[in-house]
């Protein structure tokens, strides 16, 4: 599989360790009622859809930098690779 | 329909024109006490011992597909029982009990062979951790040898032992592991489920659930609603699209994992043998070719078919294992749909949902669980309660925090 990284082109997958599930940039507020529930969501709960699917790879062997790329699960055709954005970027 | 000598000798005189079909193909009714969805090992397992064990005679079996299609049709076909935690090995070991009076239950040459599974271990740390797991298989009533260096010499001189980096220090090894002719389980539940009046109904995708007040009363389907009292969903990799139709996340996601085999050889490895450094396990199929496997691709896949990458390493850890692995050439190749739970562990337990149970979770580990799985998921939906070997698979043990992490890497599945 080859990834369209967003700053350096098509790179290899083998570039890249996979995390899972985009979602999992949406951390709970520990702090906030009921933050033990919401957790238990957001660490063990996943939609595992057969399609589409918004993921987290990780460009290890690359510029270390964190993709959201958009695959589908039941073809392995990416369909898209953007930066993720956060607080700071 | 049975066989016998005499039968063959007499379908040879006749052009083989007289074999019939080991099941029937019926219609579905509209209403039944108990549906299962998913017509694959487990699925089959389960309405067998419903019907046998536990008595229920309206039940269907509803496959999307052909019957076996799925992982049963997929695997390497090893059967062991050589797990270490508490909640785990005690469920394992009840498998293999069943494998051994597998054939005679129901009758069909499932090809059961207890050819022993042998894990290697190549350091002082590895074999400690060796030695603790297989205290805990015997004290679960399971068979285990920890063999050093030599005695793996005996038994297989040709595997690496001087590799620089990961020399062969020993293995633990279970004489009663060993394999199992796949499609034979399949094919021998089936037949031994129809004989007992369950309709095993083919061709026929669940498409929703009838779920009334918060009830569970059947399920839609491509050839019609069909209700029950109870349905059980074991549909392995399918799990999260399934059961997305009755609104549920599950902490299951999907991945590919691929197996492969070489041409067929002149006998050269009696056993099972897994390697300790690297993932790789291999055994030879009764035709002579040499099965094996290793990792996952390492993303989320229902595509069952994997990349290069895992074949790459598949092979480097065979030729760093038995070297002599390199001068087969490979025959096919093929990928499953593994249901990987959150702690590698399955799950066998109702659902929030009254009148629906799910049978998941299975990982890697599915083919070996067949008998137990399908036995102890028969118990949980005649009985209401689960099976004394299946207590700890339950669905919310991720929210009590008694989780089965036999690898202890935590919530990431693509590792377990």
């Amino acid at each position: 599989m080859l990834i369209p990284h967003p700053l350096l082109g098509p790179r290899d997958a083998q570039e890249f360790t996979y995390l899972g599930d985009a979602r999992l940039i949406d951390r709970p507020d520990g702090m906030a009622e009921g933050a033990g529930a919401a957790f238990h969501d957001y660490l063990y709960l996943r939609d595992n859809p057969a399609g589409p699917h918004r993921e987290l790879w990780y460009h290890e062997h690359g510029d270390r930098s964190w993709l959201v790329v958009t695959r589908d699960t039941t073809t392995h055709e990416i369909l898209g690779a953007e930066l993720v954005k956060g607080p700071g970027r | 329909m049975s066989y016998s000598g005499f039968r063959i000798l007499r379908e040879a005189l006749r052009g083989h024109r007289g074999w019939r079909p080991l099941w029937r193909d019926p219609e579905p009714q509209s209403e039944y006490d108990i549906i299962i969805v998913g017509g694959g090992g487990h699925g089959l397992a389960t309405a067998y011992y419903l019907a046998k064990v536990f008595g229920q005679a309206r039940v269907a079996v509803l496959e999307k597909g052909w019957l076996g299609s799925g992982n049963i049709g997929r695997n390497t076909t090893i059967i062991r029982s050589n797990y270490l935690l508490p909640g785990n090995q005690p469920f394992y070991e009840f498998s293999m009990k069943l494998w051994e009076g597998l054939e005679q239950d129901f009758n069909l040459n499932a090809m059961v062979s207890q050819r022993g599974v042998l894990n290697l271990y190549h350091s002082d740390g590895q074999r400690d951790a060796y030695r603790r797991r297989g205290n805990a298989m015997i004290l679960s009533g399971a068979d285990a040898e920890l063999l050093d260096r030599d005695q793996v010499r005996a038994m297989y001189p040709f595997l690496n032992f001087d590799n620089a980096r990961f020399p062969i220090r020993g293995g633990l090894l279970q004489r009663r592991g060993g394999t199992a002719r796949h499609d034979g389980v399949a094919w021998g539940y089936a037949r031994g489920a129809d004989r007992r009046g369950v309709d095993i109904i083919q061709n026929c995708e669940v498409t929703g659930f009838v779920i009334e007040n918060g009830v569970c009363r059947g399920v839609e389907t491509s050839r019609g609603t069909i209700r029950a009292r109870k349905t059980g969903v074991a549909v392995a990799g399918s799990t999260g699209r399934v059961m997305a139709k009755a609104g549920m996340r599950l902490p299951i996601e999907s991945f590919v994992l691929q197996a492969f085999v070489t041409e067929g050889l002149k006998p050269c490895l009696d056993g099972v043998i897994t390697f300790g450094a690297g993932h790789f396990y291999v055994s030879q199929s009764d035709k002579g070719g040499l099965v094996f496997g290793g990792d996952l691709d390492a993303y989320n896949s229902y595509a069952q078919r994997g990349n290069l990458p895992v074949m790459e390493d598949v092979a480097e850890g065979g030729m760093a294992l038995m070297p002599m692995i390199g001068r087969a050439r490979l025959l096919r190749s093929w990928g499953g749909i593994m249901d990987m739970s959150m702690d590698g562990s399955p799950i066998i337990d109702r659902t929030p949902v009254e009148g629906l149970y799910l049978n998941a979770g299975w990982c890697y580990g599915g083919f070996k669980a067949t008998p137990a799985s399908g036995y102890c998921f028969a118990h949980l939906l005649a009985k209401d309660a689960p099976h004394e070997t299946a207590t700890a698979f339950r669905l919310d043990r991720f929210e009590t925090g008694h989780v089965i992490d036999e690898k202890g890497v935590g919530a990431q599945p693509n590792l377990h």
